[in-house]
């Protein structure tokens, strides 16, 4: 391994603009003549528009213009779709509701967007919104996840009674009902995965161009994935046909899934400028980003797990309510179906599953894909069932978990994902050395001197990663494949440009891309770039979510670098004068087997393309190569973490005291980055226990619209961590990389809360655990114990 | 509209501006210094760190109007002749940046951290001194090992504190 090849912690290229200042984010974009967009938001939750009168706000300084839903209608300016048809178990697809870009006649959430005020400064456009008239028909709304189904209830949408979207089913209900009747014991749990608000920290934007002369337009936006962005808005919302509209995503402030799908904003804008014939800027507000930016998880679960009397696990069974929203998202439908049910059985060989989810409307923001989308409610449910378990029987958590770990690969569970490779017992076995589990008792003593209590939790996550074989989820209702593309262009003296249909938004794709590259064609990493995010450049990809960029994105990379090899060697026989077939290429330089003639890659590029030693006829000049992979399996990341802490009963305080945690992400490019990764969806996971929660009161107004009242975590909330990971390669890419983005988040929130409860002697305690809630469970705890 | 004028980055600048003009959109918009960064709207995320006369200040906070005659210096202005500041390639050494939004004003609350609280900094005083500035993509592990290193740097550095 060099000192830049695959395995090497190579310090990252993109850093040097991102310290000095030098990033190229899309609020950095200026055009020339650009005017400014702010958009008029609903502040009711649910509500007619019965009139809107603009012609005061017209008249205001720098108004270039105002639009709303009637003029985006009079255009004929499709709506926003979900890309993911769900049926029901009846058969009848989901009930998608309309989703226009600018509200047609009601407005369903606070944040809905009403209109657009197009003015010279931003400003200018504020203070013309002010003067805009707007006659709302105030109705009743539904903020409650369990009980927007119930009869009685407001009804968001014509097409979807009850507002129900669709109710899902998938595994056995005949089988696992019989193995939860013949039970020696059953685990029930009632919980609730908390609505999160993703916050990445640059807030969306978008600048949008049109030019008059080629009747083409550029759309600037903070997407983790541009030509999808482009797809839609060309094929599905009719706004240019692809070819002539151009997507750029920059450099992108942090996605997390938020920044996946398509919005209304950018949407407005790129029609409002060729309308008005000027540039379109809109750069959204951290309130906006609250209220608008697609929210996370919010299910409400009913669970069961039933065990024989030698504590082996013979079914788990779930209901769950998720709710999407006001209206569907890019990919809402999917989140608590494929990227959720499918992952119930975690690390256990479980042989009866049955999950039954019913998809609601409520009139709060549109739910969609968040870091771990679906996986982190399935670990939770999987995880916390486990524990609750172990303790209920006895056993110790580690334990009752070995007895029931997937020992033998491939392992088909009962919903649909086939684990290809694992060592589930090596990563624990890792796990409990590195986090001293045999002190742990020690410990507690320690802090009960203290007038602490300590808690250990642990959590066994897996998920479904490197999104996604095209045919098994075209299958499952997908609109598109889920493949990833890679084009390598050698250049005539042998540097090399990488173009990658995924995009980096804090991944480090230019180095571990690079790191790649480096390694198959031994040349020096300076000399290779990776470009991404530009429609124009770039070869059609899917983009950055699921933890697919290594899987499946360096996979594509790697073929094209095998038909570069395989050309190159062809050009090299031409020019050393043997047979293909005598070409070795190590180490950078093509050699003719047992003799010392050679070539080094930079020298044959040039030989590529100036085509003297061979015929254009038979071999066609140039190096440059391209390649399109479509895995054949999801990737099954997984591992072991384990969360010690302590709680303060006095106070309701945790304070984190160690966390450890053993992944198994296969084969890894960069440790370096790979480790950042796990640290960041850590946070992200114990942000979740701990400290965030998107709250909506009974008439729909967000009361979590900014830092000061959503908590996220800062410095001195968390601790440092133990990383560290085992290898079992992935069995199904060429590189044997399982993925690592998502782990943290998904891993975190039942380890948090497997530790409180413990801590508290197993009083239940929901998500976040802020110290209000910690406290009141220590209180019942203590109250319990008496009795 | 009203004149503002003050030193950004050892350079005299002076505008005509709207009066409600912030610091941070003066700093973008007018001198287009956009390494500087708006990450919210309730002065919590401190992506918009910046020193005016020394001190780091959050520049979403102040108005452009108010800093007649001050010295302001942004991220741009801390690399001298080429070579990054200490802590600038601390965090690079340390993997202490994602997607970089951040990370401006990270390091300049984490070089005004070292100013104020000297160059052996435990880890509790930095998490504790970092309050004010969020990262989301880090967890903060890397960003504690960056500062920690960069700190100790800073006092090893032959010439003057940074850029002030």
């Amino acid at each position: 391994m060099s000192a830049t090849g695959i395995g090497a912690s190579v310090k990252r290229t993109e850093d040097i603009r991102f310290v000095t200042g030098k990033g190229h984010y899309v609020d950095d974009v200026n055009r020339p003549g650009q005017a400014y967009a702010y958009f008029l938001r609903s502040p009711h939750a649910h509500a007619t528009i019965d009139k809107l009168d603009a012609s005061a706000a017209l008249k205001s300084p720098g108004v270039a213009a105002i639009f709303t839903g009637d003029d985006i209608a009079a255009d004929k300016v499709g709506g926003l779709i979900c890309g993911w048809m769900i049926h029901s178990t009846d058969g009848s697809p989901m009930k998608a509701g309309a989703h226009p870009v600018l509200a047609q006649g009601k407005v369903r959430y606070v944040g809905d967007h009403v209109a657009v005020v197009i003015a010279d400064t931003l400003a200018q456009a504020r203070d013309a919104a002010e003067k805009i008239e707007v006659h709302y028909g105030e109705l009743p709304a539904v903020v409650d996840t369990a009980k927007a189904a119930n009869p009685g209830e407001p009804q968001l949408h014509d097409v979807a009674p009850n507002n129900t979207i669709y109710n899902w089913r998938l595994g056995d209900k005949a089988t696992t009902d019989a193995a939860f009747a013949a039970a020696a014991h059953v685990t029930k749990l009632d919980f609730i995965n908390n609505r999160l608000i993703p916050n990445p920290m640059e807030p969306r934007a978008a600048v949008a161009e049109y030019d008059s002369g080629t009747d083409s337009l550029t759309l600037y936006t903070t997407s983790q994935n541009p030509h999808v962005t482009r797809l839609v808005l060309s094929a599905f919302i009719g706004l240019a046909p692809e070819h002539r509209l151009r997507v750029i995503a920059p450099d992108v402030g942090g996605g997390f899934g938020s920044k996946i799908f398509i919005y209304p904003e950018e949407t407005v804008c790129l029609w409002a400028a060729r309308k008005i014939d000027r540039p379109v800027k809109w750069t959204g507000e951290r309130t906006e980003a609250f209220l608008c930016d697609a929210h996370g998880r919010d299910h409400v679960t009913h669970a069961e797990l039933a065990l024989d009397a030698n504590g082996k696990i013979t079914g788990l069974r779930a209901r769950t309510i998720a709710n999407l929203g006001a209206y569907m998202s890019t990919f809402s439908s999917s989140v608590p179906t494929y990227l959720y049910a499918t992952l119930l059985s975690g690390q256990y060989d479980i042989p009866n599953i049955d999950c039954e989810v019913d998809a609601v409307y409520t009139n709060t923001a549109p739910v969609d894909a968040y870091r771990g989308a679906g996986r982190p409610e399935a670990c939770f449910v999987v995880e916390r069932l486990v524990e609750v378990a172990a303790r209920e029987t006895g056993r110790d958590p580690g334990e009752f978990r070995r007895i029931n770990f997937i020992t033998s690969f491939p392992h088909q569970t009962p919903v649909i994902m086939t684990y290809d490779a694992g060592n589930f017992a090596g990563a624990l076995d890792k796990a409990l050395a590195l986090a001293d589990y045999k002190g742990i008792a020690q410990r507690k003593a320690a802090s009960a001197a203290n007038g602490k209590l300590r808690g250990v939790g642990f959590s066994a996550y897996i998920e479904a990663c490197g999104i996604a074989p095209s045919q098994a989820v075209g299958s499952l209702g997908a609109g598109v494949g889920l493949w990833e593309s890679a084009e390598v262009r050698v250049n005539p003296v042998g540097t090399v440009e990488i173009l990658t249909g995924t995009h980096s938004h804090g991944q480090g794709h230019e180095t571990t891309f690079a790191q790649l590259v480096s390694s198959r064609l031994g040349i020096p990493m300076e000399n290779v770039s990776v470009i991404h995010g530009d429609t124009d450049k770039v070869q059609f990809g899917m983009g950055t979510y699921g933890s697919r960029s290594g899987a499946v994105g360096m996979s594509a990379l790697s073929k094209a670098l095998d038909k570069i090899e395989t050309k190159a060697k062809k050009v090299a026989g031409h020019v050393l004068e043997a047979a293909e077939g005598d070409i070795e290429f190590k180490d950078g330089k093509f050699t003719v087997k047992g003799t010392d003639k050679s070539i080094d890659f930079g020298s044959l590029a040039l030989q590529a393309y100036i085509a003297h030693k061979f015929s254009g006829q038979e071999l066609e000049p140039g190096l440059k190569e391209g390649a399109f992979w479509d895995p054949t399996n999801f990737t099954f990341p997984a591992g072991v973490h384990i969360c010690e802490l302590e709680v303060d009963p006095q106070t309701g305080v945790v304070t984190i005291d160690r966390w450890t945690a053993v992944d198994d992400f296969g084969k890894l490019i960069n440790p370096m980055i790979v480790e950042g990764q796990v640290h960041g969806g850590i946070a992200q996971g114990v942000g979740q226990a701990l400290l965030e929660g998107a709250h909506y009161d009974g008439d729909g107004q967000l009361l979590t619209a900014s830092f000061m009242d959503y908590c996220m975590p800062r410095a001195d909330d968390l601790p440092s961590y133990k990383v560290d990971t085992i290898e079992t390669p992935c069995p199904s890419n060429p590189l044997g990389i399982k993925g690592c983005g998502e782990a943290g988040a998904i891993a975190a929130p039942p380890a948090v809360i497997n530790a409180i409860t413990d801590a508290l002697g197993h009083e239940d305690v929901a998500m976040p655990a802020t110290p209000q809630a910690v406290w009141r469970a220590a209180q019942k705890a203590v109250k319990r114990a008496a009795e | 509209m009203v004149h503002v004028s003050m030193a950004v980055n050892g350079r005299a600048q002076s505008a005509d501006v709207d009066p409600r003009t912030l610091l941070v959109q003066f700093l973008r918009e007018n001198l287009r210094l956009t390494g500087t960064h708006v990450g919210c709207d309730t002065s919590q995320c401190g992506a918009c760190v910046v020193h005016v006369d020394g001190r780091a200040i959050k520049s979403c906070t102040v108005l452009a109007a108010s800093l007649e005659g001050a010295q302001v210096t942004t991220i741009e202005g801390l690399a001298q002749g080429g070579k990054l500041h200490p802590m600038q390639q601390a965090f690079q050494d340390n993997h202490g940046l994602q997607c970089g939004f951040c990370t401006p004003g990270m390091i300049m609350a984490s070089i005004d951290l070292v100013n104020r609280e000297g160059p052996n900094l435990d880890e509790a005083t930095i998490r504790h001194g970092l309050e004010g500035n969020i990262c989301r993509c880090t967890g903060y592990h890397n960003i504690v090992k960056a500062v920690a290193q960069g700190a100790r740097e800073m006092a090893g550095a032959a010439t003057p504190k940074a850029a002030e």
